[in-house]
């Protein structure tokens, strides 16, 4: 015992180098000390500026806001999410021309920004106005929220189809074989082979997509929908006060971040099992 | 009625002309934000992989405000954030005096601390893919810390990160649309004009959308050369 706590007494580690203010140590400091200035100038800003009347006015607006701007990323992705099956489906295809096809829409959609798709099916289709209206459908594009939602879902569908793709690619072929050799069909292999494995490699592909949706949806606010950006833009025309867009800056961190901390938590979660 | 092509020529009948402005004014946007960007991301970068814990937090503090904002609220944010703090600094030289922010240079600032906080991410785990043992050569053939970092590993850094950096070229090209909401002329905006003036607008915004394509098109080509010249470069020594 007394052997061990001379030995343990012998071997006790030395003791850490002293740190100095180093040159980047001083940086350092500094640069927090600016973030935190600027937090606190933030914080007494929208204290000082704090304003009853406009809060009970336009509170209750960012919320519905808000509201407008989540249900428009749920509903474009999901819809993405099933168009870009068939979309991933045709790139990964032995037919080159249908190879081909998917590629060209897959370009077109990442190519060119998502505010130029927004305004050609917002303002180009009124072109089409009357034949819009003979098959129906212009019930449906009269409304800049739905157009908004048809643009969205093509964009995110070819963003999605290449996750889609890649994800799908990145399971060795032996995983193929080894599923043909216990005679399992194509279709089952894919799902319960393929998927469950690819599913792992897209998820944060998948969450970056989200994330980047709900920072790209802020668009929609230049085609008079009033989603958080909206919102936002309207309450500071009408009231020329900053903090209205101190407020949707604060909304639109919190969102980004809990998306971000709650996929990091899934996808530990879920790769447990491959950690040692 | 005007036929497409018509209203699609160069001079006072068409619209051409105008359009190619705004294709100016986006490139030269682009290009403009494209050096602003790397040196503040570089710069990021070098905090944020720093043994120093205080300068990494303040580096990933820059890039999670940035990253998690959308591009357009940070547009708004430069835009009338400049526009009201000089206002106020102004007025308390002279109360009558009123400024109006260049919408160029907001959207430079705004794309160029966007693409920054991306492109800190991307040099980033470049600087983790360079070995230790670089540095350590350096240092032992007698350069100071500021010389290696700028002969030996940048040089290397460049090489990895160039892949993420061209995608992130691309992806700033698209996001210079957005200066059109802030009132600059660019391809957009332009395209905007011509569609509310003729009654065309399927047509105008889809040549818009087709000459984002063609400089997409051209950049990726541009890239290609670079990343062969880089490669040819890495198997000559």
């Amino acid at each position: 015992m007394s052997a061990a706590a001379a030995g343990a007494d012998t071997m006790a580690p030395p003791p850490p180098a002293a740190r100095g203010w180093s040159r980047l140590r001083i940086l350092g400091h500094a640069l927090i000390g600016l973030w935190a200035l600027l937090g606190i100038a933030l914080v007494a800003y929208l204290i000082s500026a704090w304003n009853a009347e406009i809060f009970t006015k336009y509170a209750p607006m960012y919320l519905q806001g808000l509201w407008v701007t989540l249900s428009l990323v749920a509903i474009s992705i999901l819809c993405g999410a099933v168009l870009s099956v068939p979309i991933a489906y045709a790139r990964m295809s032995k037919n080159r021309f249908v190879s081909a096809l998917a590629y060209g829409y897959v370009y077109l959609f990442r190519g060119t920004p998502l505010l130029a798709q927004t305004f050609l099916v917002y303002y180009g289709l009124g072109s089409f106005h009357a034949e819009l209206a003979d098959i129906g459908l212009w019930v449906f594009f009269r409304d800049a929220f739905n157009c908004a939602l048809f643009a969205f879902s093509l964009n995110t569908a070819a963003y999605q189809a290449e996750m889609l793709r890649g994800a799908i690619e990145s399971v060795p072929r032996g995983q193929w074989e080894g599923a043909a050799s216990l005679g399992l069909h194509k279709f089952q292999t894919m799902r319960k082979i393929i998927l469950p494995q690819a599913a792992l490699v897209a998820l944060r592909p998948y969450g970056n997509e989200v994330i980047l949706m709900i920072k790209g949806s802020a668009i929609v606010a230049i085609i008079t929908v009033y989603d958080l950006m909206g919102v936002t833009r309207l309450a500071f025309s009408r009231t020329f006060d900053f903090q209205t867009y101190l407020w949707a800056a604060i909304i639109y961190l919190l969102i980004v971040e809990t998306l971000r901390y709650g996929i990091e938590w899934i996808e530990r979660r879920l790769t447990r099992h491959l950690k040692r | 009625m005007q036929s497409a092509w018509t209203l699609l020529s160069w001079g006072p009948q068409g619209w051409l002309d105008d359009i190619g402005y705004g294709v100016f004014v986006t490139a030269s946007l682009a290009v403009a934000t494209l050096p602003v960007g790397l040196a503040i991301g570089f710069f990021v970068a070098l905090a944020k992989q720093s043994p120093e814990p205080s300068l990494r937090i303040a580096g990933n503090i820059y890039t999670t405000i940035f990253r998690g904002l959308p591009e357009l609220l940070t547009l708004f944010l430069v835009f009338y954030g400049a526009q009201i703090g000089l206002q106020k600094l102004i007025h308390l030289v002279d109360p009558e005096a009123t400024v109006e922010v260049n919408s160029f240079v907001s959207g430079m600032v705004a794309l160029g601390v966007v693409f920054s906080s991306y492109a800190s991410e991307v040099f980033l785990s470049a600087f983790k893919a360079v070995p230790l043992g670089q540095y350590e050569g350096g240092y032992s053939i007698g350069l100071s810390k500021g010389q290696t970092i700028r002969l030996v590993v940048l040089p290397q850094l460049i090489r990895i990160a160039l892949p993420g950096l061209a995608n992130l070229w691309l992806i700033l090209l698209k996001d210079t649309a957005l200066v059109s909401a802030i009132g600059l002329s660019d391809i957009l905006r332009q395209a905007g004009v011509a569609a509310r003036v003729t009654k065309h607008a399927f047509l105008f915004f889809s040549v818009a959308a087709l000459i984002y394509l063609v400089l997409a098109i051209i950049s990726s080509i541009g890239i290609h050369a670079i990343e062969r010249s880089v490669s040819r470069q890495e198997n000559a020594r």
